[in-house]
């Protein structure tokens, strides 16, 4: 227990534990499925479309800090070293044509080469073709419905509202003295971010979306997806995802909508393609039963006629 | 004898209408009428900062404490519309009216009657537009966008609105054929255009902005009205119309629009960092060059600020490439503005301070914008606290850090006093210190996930919205020190004297301090050493 010894071996290992931590957090995004506190840098998502515009992100976002190094740095050396009070003399010079062209040329050449893998990626987000199910989605004010239209070749039959969950809409009334941090599914926190009825996706399928909306105009966005796509009254868009992981993901509306567009999140469950057939079934005999039961109720309390 | 003619002569020049009425409502001075402007700019920015405020104390916490989500709506609303057209956009207009014709050597606006009227709009519109608070339904709630259907769902306040922003535009269109007419008619003998001062080009090319854009935006809130009220469907998809339409026609005029909140900003700060540094401008002539491709570029990139609407392909193509090419221009303004320090003889008064403080921190603004500018990327950015984070940095710590920086650099020649040096550092400081605090942690909002308009949120939300609130709250408090030095600058100080500033060039520093009420009543005789710019081999 040399204490010179523990001394400079904690103070090296703090230091390293810093800059990785800073390094970790500055550098990558986390593959969360939901929002963290304190969270700095976009999702990577669990799409390739997100994983891709997450790069996107991070390539311009460097290219940013590193121009803005240079810049600033060369501000702070000047405010150091041109000050009057130093005895600086000014300069009288006041252009330089070779100069501008070079800062006119380079800053072009990086922008096209940003706009290369920027333009691909856009072609491929925009290729909806090839889906294996259809989801139609239809923003209202101030909740979203959800059809399975069609799921590889069959229709989907399955068509539910999905609205702000129970726990979150009591506790956001002002003056409801409830707390936001009790809002919470298994641990986590999901105030404003839950939903009575979520949307079940299967993973490793090509979904296609086909997005409108019957009042105003909102907008669909899970983060992890990687897009966010106008849910425009009188207009239908088109999107797709492919989720490659299992899990709970959730968003919120993305265009005012009115008072409640910060009361209608998103909440997508991607389970494995087996298990979201079995929920799809299940949901179609729930159906079958409730209108079979309609349908007896009908002609039970109706007289017949003829 | 010959100091007595001059002194009748000065106070010739100098006398002012007798009379509050004559003087400030019919004024036809280009000085008053600057004043005037000024004032309401800065009245209007408590307005929409108070609005703010309300909006960030409502953020502070998860779960909503102060106000209800139809009140919030209205604030944020509110204090887009208040602050765009309530308080920079008048702000740059007194600036020009103060000081263009001064920089050109012209007696006043070319035509002071209708200057006179292009103001006096401006509180009736305002009054107006604020009224919408207190009549039933409110004041408008979908944004100062005004997207259609959500905007046509408000009650009184539609129209209200509608008729408040043509009033506005009126004032506009009229102030921007003034100023053409005047730097085009009425530069003095000598000042040649490519010898003007840089804020007069800024302005110049402003005005052309004005001018196409403002008529856009009249068709399109007087289309809203008509959708509302007399059975037409321009944006109503059931009577075979779309909403997106609006959404670019509103973006039409929106982005050049932006671009005429900016250009007066470079233009003051081109005036101030050359003056403290001791040193002319590096690059004039590409400084005036790329202020106009900045100006042609800007009208067709609008569709950017729409990007997950639905596009095709091609469109977003094509709006990407237009909106990075965008920064090539601007890049070019801030490596000319660095150059210009760069080798000079700086000091830090508090005009320069705030020119400097624009630099960078305008700077950080531009680039979010270039990274909005990638569509994918966007997709993710778009209506988030990202964009928020960007277009505040470009618009505070860039059109208001300038219009501060103009205030402290020209307030001796308006007043005839200098302002209090150290109160004036300190202002800048707490300003430019808590305006980081309020929106930087809005980057990091955005990127996680938080949407904009929204007046709660999920508790991952809760530390970075605690900071900007407090952040928020310093700077807001920090400008009632900006009022205070104002106020007492025009009540009495230091005699300040015609070329106020040691490295101040141009015509409006040979005038005495204050401005006598006329000026160049006869056209000055121009020496190119009395000019910034007037050696024409740069």
């Amino acid at each position: 227990m040399n204490r010179f010894n523990r001394d400079d071996g904690m103070k090296q290992s703090f230091g390293i534990k810093v800059a990785l931590s800073l390094g970790l957090l500055l550098m990558s995004a986390m593959a969360w499925g939901n929002p963290e506190p304190w969270q700095l840098n976009m999702t990577e998502g669990v799409t390739q479309s997100a994983a891709e515009v997450h790069n996107l992100h991070m390539i311009i976002l460097w290219i940013c800090v590193v121009i803005g190094l240079i810049v600033f740095g060369a501000m702070a050396i000047a405010i150091v070293r041109f000050r009057k009070s130093k005895g600086a003399v000014a300069a009288t010079w006041s252009h330089n044509t070779t100069a501008e062209i070079i800062w006119t040329v380079i800053p072009v050449l990086i922008l096209l080469a940003v706009a290369w893998p920027a333009t691909s990626t856009i072609f491929r987000m925009a290729d909806t073709t090839e889906s294996e199910m259809t989801v139609k989605i239809t923003g209202y004010q101030w909740m979203w419905r959800y059809e399975i239209v069609n799921y590889k070749g069959q229709d989907g039959q399955l068509n539910f509202v999905s609205r702000l969950d129970r726990d979150s809409d009591q506790t956001r009334q002002r003056g409801s003295g409830k707390n936001p941090a009790d809002v919470q599914v298994d641990g986590e926190n999901v105030y404003l971010l839950n939903v009575d009825r979520p949307l079940v996706l299967p993973t490793d399928t090509k979904i296609r979306f086909v997005i409108t909306a019957d009042d105003v105009i909102h907008s669909w966005w899970v983060p992890v997806l990687g897009w966010k796509q106008d849910a425009i009254p009188g207009v239908i868009n088109e999107s797709w995802t492919l989720i490659q992981k299992p899990g709970v993901y959730r968003g919120q509306c993305a265009e005012l909508c009115g008072k409640d567009h910060g009361f209608m999140p998103i909440v997508v469950e991607a389970v494995p393609p087996a298990e979201f057939e079995q929920w799809l079934a299940a949901e179609q005999l729930k159906l079958d039963d409730a209108a079979r039961t309609a349908q007896n109720t009908a002609s039970g309390t109706s007289p017949a006629k003829g | 004898m010959a100091t007595t003619h001059a002194d009748h002569h000065d106070d010739h020049h100098d006398h002012k209408p007798s009379g509050f009425f004559q003087r400030w409502v019919l004024s036809t001075n280009h000085k008053d009428i600057g004043t005037l402007y000024l004032v309401f700019a800065l009245i209007m920015f408590l307005v929409g900062g108070a609005m703010a405020l309300i909006i960030r104390a409502e953020l502070f916490q998860p779960g909503l404490q102060l106000v209800d989500p139809e009140f919030f709506n209205q604030m944020t609303t509110m204090h887009a519309l208040v602050m765009i057209f309530g308080a920079v956009m008048p702000a740059f207009v007194g600036l020009a009216n103060w000081m263009v014709p001064l920089m050109i050597g012209a007696p006043d606006m070319a035509l002071p009657r209708m200057n006179n009227w292009s103001f006096w709009i401006m509180p009736f519109a305002f009054g107006l537009l604020l009224l919408t608070l207190f009549v039933p339904g409110g004041g408008p709630a979908g944004g100062w966008t005004l997207y259609p259907p959500l905007s046509l769902q408000g009650g009184n306040n539609v129209a209200m609105t509608i008729f408040a922003i043509h009033m506005m535009g009126v004032s506009s269109i009229m102030g921007a054929i003034n100023i053409i007419a005047t730097i085009l008619n009425m530069r003095a003998p000598g000042m040649d255009l490519l010898k003007m001062p840089i804020f007069v080009w800024a302005w110049l090319i402003t005005a052309f902005l004005l001018i196409a854009v403002m008529p856009v935006l009249a068709g399109a809130v007087t289309m809203l009205l008509t959708d509302k009220f007399f059975l037409t469907s321009f944006f109503n998809a059931a009577g075979g119309g779309d909403p997106v339409m609006f959404q670019h026609i509103f973006w039409f005029f929106g982005h050049p629009e932006v671009y005429i909140m900016i250009l007066p900003a470079f233009g003051v700060v081109s005036e101030i960092i050359p003056t403290f540094a001791r040193k002319p401008l590096f690059g004039y002539q590409a400084m005036v060059y790329a202020t106009a491709s900045i100006a042609f570029l800007s009208f067709i990139v609008w569709a950017h600020h729409m990007f997950t609407v639905g596009m095709p392909m091609g469109g977003e193509l094509f709006f990407m490439y237009a909106t990075m090419l965008i920064a090539v221009p601007t890049g070019v303004k801030v490596f000319n503005w660095v150059s210009t320090i760069w080798k000079g003889s700086m000091t830090f008064e508090t005009p320069m301070l705030f020119a400097l403080g624009f630099v960078v921190l305008f700077t950080i603004g531009g680039f979010s914008g270039l990274m909005l500018a990638i569509v994918p990327a966007d997709f993710q950015y778009h209506d988030t606290y990202f964009v928020v984070a960007h277009f505040h940095y470009v618009l505070v710590t860039g059109a208001v850090f300038s219009i501060m920086a103009a205030a402290y650099f020209w307030l001796p020649k308006w007043t005839g006093h200098m302002y209090n040096e150290t109160l004036g550092k300190w202002h800048f400081w707490l300003s430019a210190i808590s305006v980081n605090v309020l929106f930087f942690p809005q980057h990091f909002l955005g990127l996680a996930g938080m949407p904009r308009r929204i007046p709660d949120y999920n508790v991952a939300f809760a530390d970075f919205n605690m900071i900007s609130t407090i952040g928020g709250f310093a700077f807001g408090f920090s400008q009632l020190l900006f009022v205070y030095i104002v106020w007492q600058t025009a009540r009495g100080g230091q005699k300040a004297t015609a070329g106020v500033w040691e490295g101040a060039k141009g015509l409006e520093w040979t005038v005495p301090s204050p401005a006598p009420h006329h000026t160049f009543s006869t056209p000055p005789v121009i020496d190119d050493a009395m000019l910034a710019h007037g050696n024409t081999v740069h």
